[in-house]
Formats: C-alpha cells, structure tokens, sequence
C-alpha cells in the first residue's frame, strides 16, 4: 500500500534533485530553468498528496494557483534569457560574470 | 450586497491598482505614436502615480479595526494599512524619479510605470495576507515584475545579465518557500494564518515537519528581504539594473518583504514555537549586520555600496522582529519607514548627477570634491549618510535606537550589543564617502550640468527626503511612533 510517506519521500528527492540542479550545474542556463520546473512539480505532488491525506479540497486549489505561476514564470524566465543571448551569444552559466560579488 | 461585493471593497486599494494598471498598460498603448515615443512614458507615469494616490485615498475610509475578505484569504488592519501607505509612496516616487532618466536613455517605454503598478499591486497584497496562498500570489505577482524592471534596459548586458540572476535565484527562493508552504499545510490542516496558530498553540510537543516548514519559509523570505545567507544577488542586481530600479528594489519591496515576514510569524507562530523562529531570525540578524557593514567597507562602485548598505539595514530592521513584542514591531515599521527615506534619497541624489560626457555617475571616486561643483547634492547627500550611519541628531538614529531598546527589553542583549558593533564600522564607509566629497581635490574633469529634463521634481523630492532625514524630522517622530504603535497592536489580537 502506498501511503503518504512514499509521495513525500519522491518530492523531497525532487525537490533536491532541483535544488543540486541549479547548483551543480555549470554548462547551460537552459537546465537551470529545467531544474526550477522541477522544484515547483515536488511542491505540487506534496500539495495533492497533503490534499488527498487530509480529504480537504484546499491542497489541490493551491496546486493550480502553483501551476498558473509556474507557467507565467517559466514565460519570463525565457523571455530574459532570449534578450541575455541576444547581446551575449551564450546561454553558458560560468559567462555570466560582467559583475562580481 | 453579495459578500463578494463586500470583500472587494474592502480590498479597495488592491482594486484601484488592478484596473489602474490595466488601464495603463491601455492608456500607454494608444496614447503614442510608436514604442520609444516619449509622451506615452510620461502620460501613462503621470496617471500611474494618480493611481497609486487614489489607493492610497481608498486606505483613508477603510473601517477601523480588523476586517477580513474573501473568506479570510484577505484582512485590513492597522499593521497592512501603515506598510501600504509606505509601499505606495515609495512606489509613486519610483515612478517619478524614473521618468528623467527612461526618456534621457532612449529606451522611453511606457512599461516601466506599468510594471511598477502591477509589482505594486503585488506588494500591497503580500502585506495583507491572511492565508499561505495570497502570501504565495501576491509574491509572485511583486516579484514577476520585478524580475522584468531589472533587465530593462535590455540594450545593455549588465542590464539582461542583472534580470536573469534575478529571475533565477528569485525563481529559487519562491521554490523554497513554496516547498515550506506545503510542509505547513500537511502539518497544521490549514493554509490561514490564524487557524495555523490554533493548531500550533494546540499541540504539546513540537512537530518536526512544522518546523522545517518554517525554515523553508524564513529561508525564502530572507532571500526576498535580501538577508544574509541569502543576499548574493543584491550587489549584482543592484549594479547591473538601471539605477530608478535599484532605487525602487532598495524602498518599497523590502518594506513589503518584512512586513510580510512579521505577519507571518507573529500571527502564525505564536507561544512556544516563537522561540524557535527567533533564533533563526538571530542568526540572520547578526549576520546580515555584520556581513552588510564589512563587506561594503571594499566597494568602489556606488550603488553596490548602497545595496550592501540595504543588507546591513535589514539586518538592523530585523533586530526589531526578533523579540516579537509589540515593542519590538512597532521599532521594526519605524525603520522601514525612515530607511525607505534615506535609501531613496541616496539613489535620487546618485540619479541626479551625470559625468561630463553625460554617462550615469558609477564609482564612487566622481564623488571628489561634489561639495565644490554640486554643494546642495553634496550636502543633502551628506544628510542621507550621516543618517544611515545613525548619528544622533539626525532622524536615521531613532529607529536604531528603538529596534536596540525592544532588544534589549527582551533580554537579547548580545543581539544589541553585535548590533551596535556593526553599526559602528558601518559608519566607517558612510563617513569615507562624505570624506571624498568634502575634502578630495575634484577630479580633472569635474561635473557637468545636471540631467535638466524633470529634474525639477528629483530635486523637490531629495530637498523633501533630507528635510525628513534631518533634525528638523524629529518632529515627525511622535506622530510616526504614535501610528506604529497602532499598526503593530493588530498583530496582536487581546
């Protein structure tokens, strides 16, 4: 039987699975967009899963207002990204250094 | 009347903001003659800060007392109706000081005003949220746009490279504190804040997943707030996006960030939890202090000097959620306040200034000798310093004053105590900047005449900010603290 410990269990891997993705990652901002999708989808299966564990329809509603976001997001995630490679030619995470902190 | 009626008057300044902006965003379009003409920037700016005044409007009628919408998603009180004047009228001066430099630049879109309101909007919403889903909304709504206004000027490389560390590590943090919203609800049962506190004073031993929930949410709100572990971006941001937007990201979404921050914790976390909280809130009080004043003590570059500045600032504003009293909230809405004044005095200062070849004034070493060539910037951006330094007679000392006497009636001595530490070598890069002004020999090319297009309008409100910032702002001080005090006894129902 799979209970509600085993969808927490797959989101938490996600969740660091998208996290390292965006840390470890030294070639392309294209999979650092990748990874932040897939934090956004660990927070949804938490929120259905919550939803479902709890019998309350709140969870769900959460998770489509999650979803809208992440759509818009994702809009103007690449919208800068295109108008970023227009003046540098690259979408490579380590020539993103005109500024340093 | 139909409740929903109901709830959307009381969310009125939310509703003028939502037609106004998309009333704008018309207006700008049919106004021009194509995209870079200029005259559909400065009508649709000119009826976005009409906007924002009649939202403010809207806040002088509202019914005293503690008023719930939309089921509970929404509430007005005291607390959100004092941020939300703060947020506007730094909104609306974001507005202003921006239009000299969009039309000067070329890059004259209308957007910019538009943006601004829907972030505004955004804003106004994250302070009045009652429930994990309109903190959720209306953060993504202020920071959607914001991510936009820093790669503006997208000719420019630092500009788009500005915009996309932005977006990604923003993008990040809302992951994150998405993920410690979900945590919450399956804990507590609940999105709504004051149910959440139901459950949370209800239980007798902690529960592990509340509290990495809390984590999850300070974490992200941290990075909104531009705290330390989570500031990188602030520095870049700062020096990459158009200076009216670094000034606009240091003033109104901070106010809006904290006072976010205070909601949630005070009213969701009550009793024994609060505790736990605190020592988080600790930690990144000191750090953010202390990482704020030494870290910028190095910079050559102006407006990574303010940003580092904001840090510490933070830092300092957080002292005051610490202790979570009233005492303490009060001292915190009274930094917010003073700071949005100092801080977008500085960068209005910086904005009026220009090299002699007409490019925006960057290092800090084209401060030489201003007091000669510019001695009325000079000495109003002198004001803006000794102030945010905290020197005594002038108003950025009482806030500071307040945040470490909440601490310190709270038994957190040492928090105070590493407080005025910071504080002290901070001063040390607020006083080398008045330094190079006063007493450096002006470089061989000294500077030229000032943007003249509305420059008018930036210097009535610098005149007005140093004016606060001033001793003569003292006066200002009771009826500040008077309304403060009011606004943080609604997050503490009796």
């Amino acid at each position: 039987m799979i209970g509600l410990t085993h969808y927490l269990a797959v989101s938490a891997a996600l969740f660091v699975l998208g996290v390292f993705g965006i840390f470890l990652n030294r070639r392309n901002i294209i999979i650092i967009l990748m990874a932040l999708e897939l934090i956004l989808l660990a927070v949804n299966i938490n929120l259905v899963a919550f939803s479902a564990f709890l019998h309350q329809v709140h969870g769900q509603i959460f998770a489509m207002f999650v979803l809208t976001v992440a759509a818009g997001e994702a809009a103007i995630g690449l919208a800068i990204l295109v108008i970023y490679f227009r003046g540098r030619g690259t979408v490579a995470v380590d020539q993103a250094d005109l500024m340093k902190g | 009347m139909h409740p929903i009626f109901t709830s959307i008057a009381i969310a009125g300044p939310e509703t003028v903001l939502t037609l106004g902006s998309l009333a704008a965003l018309m207006l700008g379009t049919f106004s021009g003659k194509g995209p870079k003409d200029s005259r559909a920037l400065t009508v649709t700016s000119l009826f976005a800060v009409a906007i924002l005044a009649l939202a403010g409007f809207t806040l002088l009628d509202a019914p005293a007392g503690i008023t719930r919408a939309f089921d509970g998603l929404y509430v007005a009180d005291d607390f959100s109706a004092f941020l939300k004047v703060v947020i506007l009228a730094a909104s609306a001066a974001s507005v202003l000081l921006a239009l000299p430099w969009l039309q000067e630049s070329g890059s004259g879109r209308f957007e910019y005003p538009v943006l601004l309101l829907l972030a505004t909007l955004g804003m106004t919403m994250m302070v009045s949220a009652n429930d994990l889903l309109t903190l959720y909304v209306g953060l993504e709504l202020a920071a959607l746009p914001s991510y936009v206004l820093a790669a503006f000027h997208r000719q420019d490389d630092r500009s788009a490279e500005a915009g996309l560390k932005y977006f990604v590590l923003g993008a990040l943090a809302s992951g994150i504190l998405l993920y410690g919203v979900t945590l919450i609800y399956g804990f507590s049962g609940s999105t709504q804040l004051d149910v959440i506190a139901g459950v949370v004073s209800g239980q007798t031993e902690r529960s592990i997943g509340l509290l990495f929930g809390i984590v999850f949410i300070l974490a992200g709100l941290a990075f909104k707030v531009s705290a330390v572990p989570f500031h990188m971006w602030t520095p870049d941001v700062y020096e990459g996006a158009p200076t009216p937007v670094a000034a606009f990201f240091s003033a109104a979404p901070k106010a809006a960030a904290l006072g976010l921050l205070a909601r949630v914790m005070i009213v969701a976390f009550p009793g024994n939890i609060a505790g736990d909280w605190q020592q988080i809130l600790i930690f990144i009080a000191i750090a953010s202090m202390v990482l704020g004043a030494v870290a910028a003590v190095a910079q050559t570059n102006i407006k990574r000097l303010l940003a580092y500045s904001s840090i510490a600032n933070i830092g300092f504003a957080l002292v005051g959620l610490t202790p979570g009293t009233p005492a303490g909230i009060s001292a915190l809405l009274f930094y917010v306040t003073v700071y949005v004044a100092m801080t977008l005095g500085s960068f209005l200062v910086v904005l009026q200034l220009r090299r002699p070849d007409g490019s925006p004034v960057e290092s800090m070493a084209d401060f030489a000798g201003l007091s000669k060539t510019q001695p009325k910037l000079a000495a109003a951006l002198a004001i803006f310093m000794f102030s945010l330094a905290g020197i005594p007679p002038l108003l950025g000392f009482w806030p500071k004053f307040a945040v470490f006497q909440a601490a310190i009636a709270s038994g957190l001595i040492a928090l105070a105590l590493i407080g005025f530490v910071a504080s002290v070598i901070a001063a040390f890069y607020y006083l080398r900047l008045i330094k190079i002004m006063y007493f450096d020999e002006p470089a061989p090319a000294p500077f030229g005449p000032l943007a003249t297009e509305g420059s008018a309008v930036n210097g009535a409100m610098i005149a007005a900010c140093a004016l606060f910032c001033s001793p003569i702002g003292m006066l200002a001080i009771s009826p500040l603290v008077a309304a403060t005090a009011r606004a943080a006894a609604a997050l503490f129902p009796a």
